[in-house]
């Protein structure tokens, strides 16, 4: 497979590839639930606690100021990650689900009214149905969905047909974690600005895979997860328009957001310290500078190449299991293979495959919605990335051909 | 036979296999034997909720024992969950709410229940246990 990245000395970069499951070496295809970390990710986690673990923004000795420093220096390395104009407009959080709830509960709270539309799609993801489910039945909104084809691809003229002078929000995601779909958010968002609503992306999915312009896509918020882009849990970033941003009420309450507190009247913080309360999760926030350092040195071209490649060398080789169906074939899709097998259970086939060393994941991937569109109750996923090989592929095969000969 | 002579002749058929496969397809067969629940037991009720696979359950006291049928759509649980049967169900509902359950683990099968929300095995053995309490002192004859 020709690829300009050099594969075997990429896989010595992530220890974790090298593990031992259930006697066999693992190999890992779990990548859209998450990534795995590659040294240098490791090391900025450790280091960070080994040299300056300290906390942020107030403190005046040395080691404040060297965590503040870092801190601050991942906030740029994001801003300049999505292109966005403004240090201000890049939001910590806990990840996707989180940034989703803030604009939700803020945003959503402040400006939407009984009567006013949101309109998601039917491959959200339950993060991004059930905040806006909470935000509707509070403010009395009504939440529309659009449908989509037996590829897996939404329905565009079917959107356009939900868009009204009602329509306040569209929340979609830019790439489905069930099916891999990529949607068409340009157009999305274009569409959706012409009737004066506002646009979420949730990019949890698309964030590993594709080069995200949010002053190019123009969508007014875009939330994602670190760890789906070989960086730590427990932290995202939510990119918000400033001038939205500072129209939001604050969203939790506490040190840090604020300027000046009496008993009487507080007043808050700016932009963006005004949306992260608290203590943050400093040591992954730094470290997750490192892990696009990490995606930049290879280059997320090179990476989404390498990874079409292996979709395409495993598509066609699960085409040869008997009974098998895969579930999402859009035209423009990342690297994920969602599949079912005739009269087997996925989580047969998950835990078969498990006893073989490989790790997939199985079951409704929190789209449930989506699973009962195609009259299923789960299927099999197999999501891969830049240190993935078509060995390993040719393993998952085996592997199923196995799968079907115990279960057959 | 007791509860845990069932357990101990489990574990030893268990230590006829020196392999992964010839273990699952023990299981699997196990999950093809047993009965499956009629469909009128297959009630909300009845259903244990797993992430990913239905796990049913029924009770019912016969004379003074407690008895079960299960079912599950996933068929390697489905061969789990005619192990937990085996074990638990034809004993007095003290003997069931008392139950010291190690066969699984001794099996090596103990991550099947550390899944709860993979499979409903977990819950399947906690419902279980909880007829156990709540049947005891009770003697019925027909099926609830």
């Amino acid at each position: 497979m020709s690829n300009n990245l050099d594969i075997t000395a990429i896989r010595n970069d992530f220890p974790i590839l090298e593990e031992i499951v259930n006697g066999k070496q693992l190999v890992y295809f779990d990548n859209a639930a998450t990534t795995q970390k590659p040294k240098v990710v490791l090391d900025a986690i450790s280091g960070y606690y080994e040299h300056y673990n300290a906390n942020i923004h107030r403190g005046i000795h040395q080691l404040a100021e060297k965590a503040t420093a870092a801190f601050e220096d991942s906030r740029k390395r994001l801003q300049q990650f999505l292109n966005a104009p403004s240090f201000e407009e890049i939001i910590f959080t806990y990840g996707t689900t989180d940034g989703i709830n803030l604009v939700a509960q803020t945003y959503g709270r402040k400006f939407l009214k009984e009567g006013d539309e949101v309109i998601i799609s039917a491959m959200e993801h339950h993060s991004n149905i059930v905040p806006w489910q909470m935000l509707c039945e509070e403010k009395g909104c009504i939440l529309k969905v659009i449908p989509i084809n037996d590829d897996g691809e939404l329905l565009m003229d079917e959107y356009e047909a939900l868009l009204t002078e009602r329509t306040k929000f569209v929340s979609v995601v830019h790439v489905s974690n069930s099916l891999g779909t990529i949607n068409p958010v340009k157009e999305i968002i274009r569409k959706a600005h012409e009737v004066g609503a506002k646009v979420l992306l949730d990019g949890a999915q698309a964030s590993s895979h594709l080069s995200i312009d949010v002053q190019d896509l123009d969508c007014d918020f875009y939330s994602l997860s670190l760890h789906k882009i070989y960086g730590p849990t427990g932290m995202g970033i939510l990119f918000g328009k400033k001038e939205l941003l500072n129209a939001m009420p604050p969203y939790r309450g506490g040190g840090e957001m604020i300027k000046e507190v009496t008993f009487e009247k507080t007043t808050y913080n700016e932009l963006p310290y005004k949306f992260e309360a608290g203590t943050p999760n400093i040591a992954d926030v730094i470290a997750a500078k490192y892990a696009l350092d990490y995606v930049d040195t290879l280059g997320k071209p090179n990476i989404a190449a390498y990874e079409n490649s292996l979709l395409e060398y495993a598509t066609q080789a699960v085409m040869e299991i008997e009974g098998l169906k895969i579930i999402g074939k859009a035209k423009e899709k990342v690297s994920v293979l969602s599949f079912v097998i005739d009269g087997i259970h996925h989580q047969d086939t998950g835990v078969l495959l498990d006893q073989q060393g490989i790790a997939v994941r199985t079951g409704h991937h929190c789209t449930q919605p989506l699973m009962r569109r195609f009259n299923i109750t789960g299927t099999t996923r197999a999501s891969f990335a830049v240190y993935n090989t078509t060995a390993e592929i040719d393993r998952l095969i085996q592997g199923l051909h196995k799968v079907k000969k115990m279960l057959g | 036979m007791t509860i845990n002579e069932t357990q101990d002749e489990l574990i030893s058929d268990f230590e006829l296999f020196d392999d992964w496969e010839s273990k699952y397809e023990y299981i699997i067969d196990l999950g093809k034997q047993f009965p499956p629940l009629q469909e009128q037991y297959k009630t909300e009720e009845n259903i244990i909720k797993g992430c990913q696979s239905k796990v049913w359950l029924n009770a019912y006291m016969d004379g003074d024992l407690l008895k079960f049928e299960a079912d599950s759509d996933a068929i390697i649980v489905r061969g789990l969950v005619s192990m937990l049967v085996k074990v638990l169900s034809g004993h007095t509902p003290e003997e069931i709410a008392s139950a010291n359950l190690y066969f699984m683990e001794k099996i090596g099968l103990h991550q099947h229940l550390a899944q709860t929300r993979s499979n409903g095995l977990l819950s399947m053995l906690k419902q279980m246990k909880a007829y156990g309490f709540a049947y005891q002192g009770r003697t019925v004859n027909s099926e609830s």
